[in-house]
C-alpha cells in the first residue's frame, strides 16, 4: 500500500522520496506523504518512528538528506508563514505572564513583520482564532492558569492566527482525558470541513481509526496510507509497531 | 543619620558634584536593568547575567592596564563572552549552563591573571569588584545614558520577537524567526546594561540591579507589560533609596543599593500571598468571576 494517486489540484502538502538524517543516523528514508485540503490525516507510529521529525522537516527545521518538500506546490522555506504548526504541549514556557490573547497574537510575529506593530487585520485574526477554538471568553486570562485542554486550544489558536491552509499537529491528545480529547477531535474535523488540510501525530490509535480520513502508518518509512476501513492487513500494523502476532491491541483495532 | 531634605542639600551643594552623578548613574543603571532584567527573569537567563558579569572582568582589567575606557573594554569582553556561550549552547549535548560555567569561569580567571600584571592592582581591584560612586568621570554618565537609551529602544524594536521566542522556540523557528540571532541579541543586551552599571554597583552586585526588581515585578503582576514598567520603578527606587542610606549612613553604595532591592523584594514576597496579587485586584476579577461560571461547560 503506498500512497494513493490523487487526481485534480496540487495537495496542500507534499512529500516526496524524504530522507532526514539526525546526529549522522538515518531517520528517515523514501517517505512519500500528500495531504490534500479537506483531510485530517492520521500520522502514527512507535516511538521513534520519526513522527516529529517528519514534522519538522516539512517546516524546514531539520536539514534533509533527499526528496522535497512541497506546500501548495511551493517550497517550504517559502510557504511556511502558510503553515500551522501546532508542537507538543511541553515546548511551551507556560509561567510565561502572558494572556491567551497575547499568545495567540505571537502566532502573527513572523508574518507582522519586523519594527512593526500588529494592525487592525492582526487583531481581528486573532479574534477568529479564539472564536473557532471556543476560547474566547478567556481572552484574559493568564496562561499558566489554564487546565491541559485548554492549553491545547490556545497553541491550536495560534497556530490558525495565520489563517494557514495546512495544519501541523505533534501530539495534540497526549495527556488529556477522553473528554477534551473529543472535543478536540470535533474541532480538527471542523477545521478539515472548512477545507484545511490537517496532519496530526498521535498514539491514540482507536481514536485515530475513528476520526482521521487517511492514517499513515510510519515506521521510518511509510509503511502504509489509506482510509482507516482499508488498513485491515494485521501485517502493516505488526510492521510498523512490532506488535506479536494475536496481539490483543490488533483485534482491538479490528485487524486480526 | 542625615535627613532626606539634608540629602536633597547635599546633592545640590556644588562641592559634592560626584553625589548628584552618582544618584544619576545608579538611577539610569538600574532602569536599563529593570527592563532588561525582565527578560532575565522570565527565561530563567538568571546564570547567563552572572555570567556576563564575571566576564567583563577581564575587559576591565585590559582597558585598567592599557589605561584605555574601562566602560569599552567592559562591553567587548562581556560581548565575547556572551557570543561565545551563545554559540557553544547550539550543540544539543551541552547544557546552557554549562557552557557558561565554563566560560565565565575562563573570564574571571584571565582578568586575574591580567590585573595581577600591573601594579598597585589591589585597590583598583576593589573597586572593580564592589563598585565605587566617587572619581566618575563626567563622560561615564553620558555613556551610561547614550548606552541605556539604545537599549531600551533595542527592546522596544525587537520586543514581540523576543517574546516569541522566548516562549516557544520551535513555533518561532517555523514562523521563519532567527532564533538564534534574537538569543544573540539578548545577550549583547544584558552585557550592555551589565557593563553600564559595573562603575556604581560593582562586578559582583550587578546581577542583583538586573534580577531583584524583575523578580518582585513578576511577584506582582500577570502581564509582561506591566511587569516591564513596575520592575524600572521598583529598581530606580531601590538606587534612590539606597544612595540616599549609603550616603547618610556611610554605607557602601553598592551594597546597600543591593540590599534595599533585597528588602522591597522581601516585603513584596510578604504581602502578595499569591502572584499576581495587583493583577487579581484590578479590573480582571470582575471577568475572572464571569470566566470561571463559563469554565463549568467544558468547551469554556
Amino acid at each position: 500500500m503506498s500512497t494513493r494517486p490523487r487526481p485534480g489540484a496540487t495537495p496542500a502538502l507534499r512529500v516526496q522520496d524524504l530522507a532526514v538524517d539526525l546526529g549522522g543516523r538515518p531517520v528517515l528514508h523514501n517517505v512519500s506523504l500528500d495531504v490534500d485540503a479537506g483531510e485530517l490525516v492520521g500520522l502514527v507510529g512507535p516511538n521513534g518512528a520519526g513522527k516529529t521529525t517528519l514534522l519538522r522537516a516539512v517546516l524546514a527545521l531539520v536539514r534533509t538528506r533527499a526528496g522535497a518538500v512541497r506546500i501548495d506546490g511551493d517550497t517550504s522555506r517559502r510557504a511556511r508563514t502558510q503553515v500551522g504548526y501546532v508542537p507538543q504541549r511541553h515546548e511551551f514556557s507556560w509561567d510565561f505572564p502572558i494572556s491567551v490573547e497575547g499568545v495567540v497574537l505571537t502566532g502573527r510575529v513572523g508574518s507582522i513583520g519586523w519594527l512593526r506593530r500588529p494592525g487592525v487585520d492582526d487583531y481581528r485574526a486573532v479574534r477568529e482564532a479564539l472564536d473557532k477554538v471556543r476560547m474566547t471568553d478567556l481572552r484574559h486570562r493568564t496562561v499558566g492558569e489554564l487546565s491541559g485542554g485548554q492549553r491545547q486550544r490556545v497553541l491550536v489558536a495560534r497556530a490558525l492566527a495565520l489563517r494557514p491552509r495546512l495544519l501541523l499537529l505533534d501530539e495534540p491528545f497526549t495527556g488529556l482525558d477522553i473528554p477534551t480529547q473529543e472535543l478536540l477531535t470535533d474541532l480538527f474535523l471542523d477545521l478539515s470541513s472548512e477545507g484545511r488540510a490537517l496532519l496530526m501525530t498521535t498514539h491514540d490509535l482507536t481514536g485515530a481509526r475513528h476520526a482521521c480520513s487517511r492514517l499513515c502508518l510510519i515506521n521510518r518509512t511509510v509503511i502504509a496510507d489509506g482510509p482507516p476501513q482499508e488498513l485491515t492487513d494485521p501485517d502493516v500494523w505488526i510492521r510498523t509497531f512490532g506488535f506479536r502476532t494475536g496481539s490483543p491491541l490488533l483485534t482491538q483495532l479490528g485487524v486480526s | 543619620m542625615l535627613s532626606f531634605t539634608e540629602f536633597l542639600a547635599d546633592l545640590s551643594n556644588p562641592l559634592l558634584t560626584f553625589l548628584p552623578k552618582a544618584l544619576l548613574i545608579a538611577v539610569m543603571s538600574s532602569v536599563v536593568c529593570g527592563v532588561i532584567g525582565c527578560y532575565v527573569v522570565l527565561r530563567g537567563m538568571a546564570f547567563i547575567g552572572d555570567a556576563v558579569a564575571h566576564a567583563v572582568f577581564p575587559g576591565l582589567a585590559v582597558a585598567f592596564v592599557l589605561q584605555g575606557s574601562l566602560v569599552l573594554g567592559g562591553m567587548v569582553a562581556g560581548v565575547l563572552t556572551a557570543v561565545l556561550v551563545a554559540v557553544f549552547s547550539q550543540n544539543r549535548r551541552l547544557k546552557e549552563d554549562s557552557v557558561i560555567g565554563i566560560f565565565f569561569a575562563a573570564a574571571f580567571a584571565l582578568g586575574i591573571v591580567i590585573i595581577s600584571r600591573s601594579p598597585g592592582y589591589a585597590g583598583s581591584l576593589q573597586s572593580f569588584l564592589f563598585g565605587s560612586i566617587t572619581g566618575i568621570p563626567d563622560e561615564d554618565v553620558y555613556t551610561v545614558a547614550g548606552a541605556g537609551a539604545v537599549l531600551l529602544l533595542a527592546a522596544l524594536a525587537i520586543h514581540k520577537e523576543i517574546v516569541a521566542a522566548s516562549l516557544d522556540r520551535e513555533m518561532a523557528r517555523s514562523m521563519g524567526l532567527p532564533v538564534f540571532a534574537i538569543d544573540l541579541t539578548l545577550y549583547v543586551m544584558v552585557t550592555i546594561a551589565v557593563v553600564v552599571s559595573v562603575q556604581t554597583i560593582g562586578n559582583i552586585l550587578v546581577l542583583a540591579l538586573l534580577i531583584t526588581p524583575a523578580a518582585t515585578a513578576r511577584l506582582l503582576t500577570d502581564r509582561l507589560g506591566l511587569m516591564m514598567v513596575l520592575a524600572p520603578v521598583l529598581g530606580a527606587a531601590a538606587a534612590l533609596i539606597g544612595v540616599y542610606l549609603s550616603w547618610s549612613l556611610d554605607l557602601p553604595t553598592g551594597g546597600t543599593i543591593v540590599l534595599t532591592s533585597t528588602v522591597l523584594f522581601l516585603i513584596t514576597w510578604a504581602i502578595a500571598p499569591k502572584h499576581g496579587m495587583l493583577g487579581r485586584i484590578l479590573p480582571a476579577h470582575v471577568h475572572h468571576a464571569r470566566a470561571d461560571v463559563r469554565d463549568l461547560d467544558p468547551v469554556g
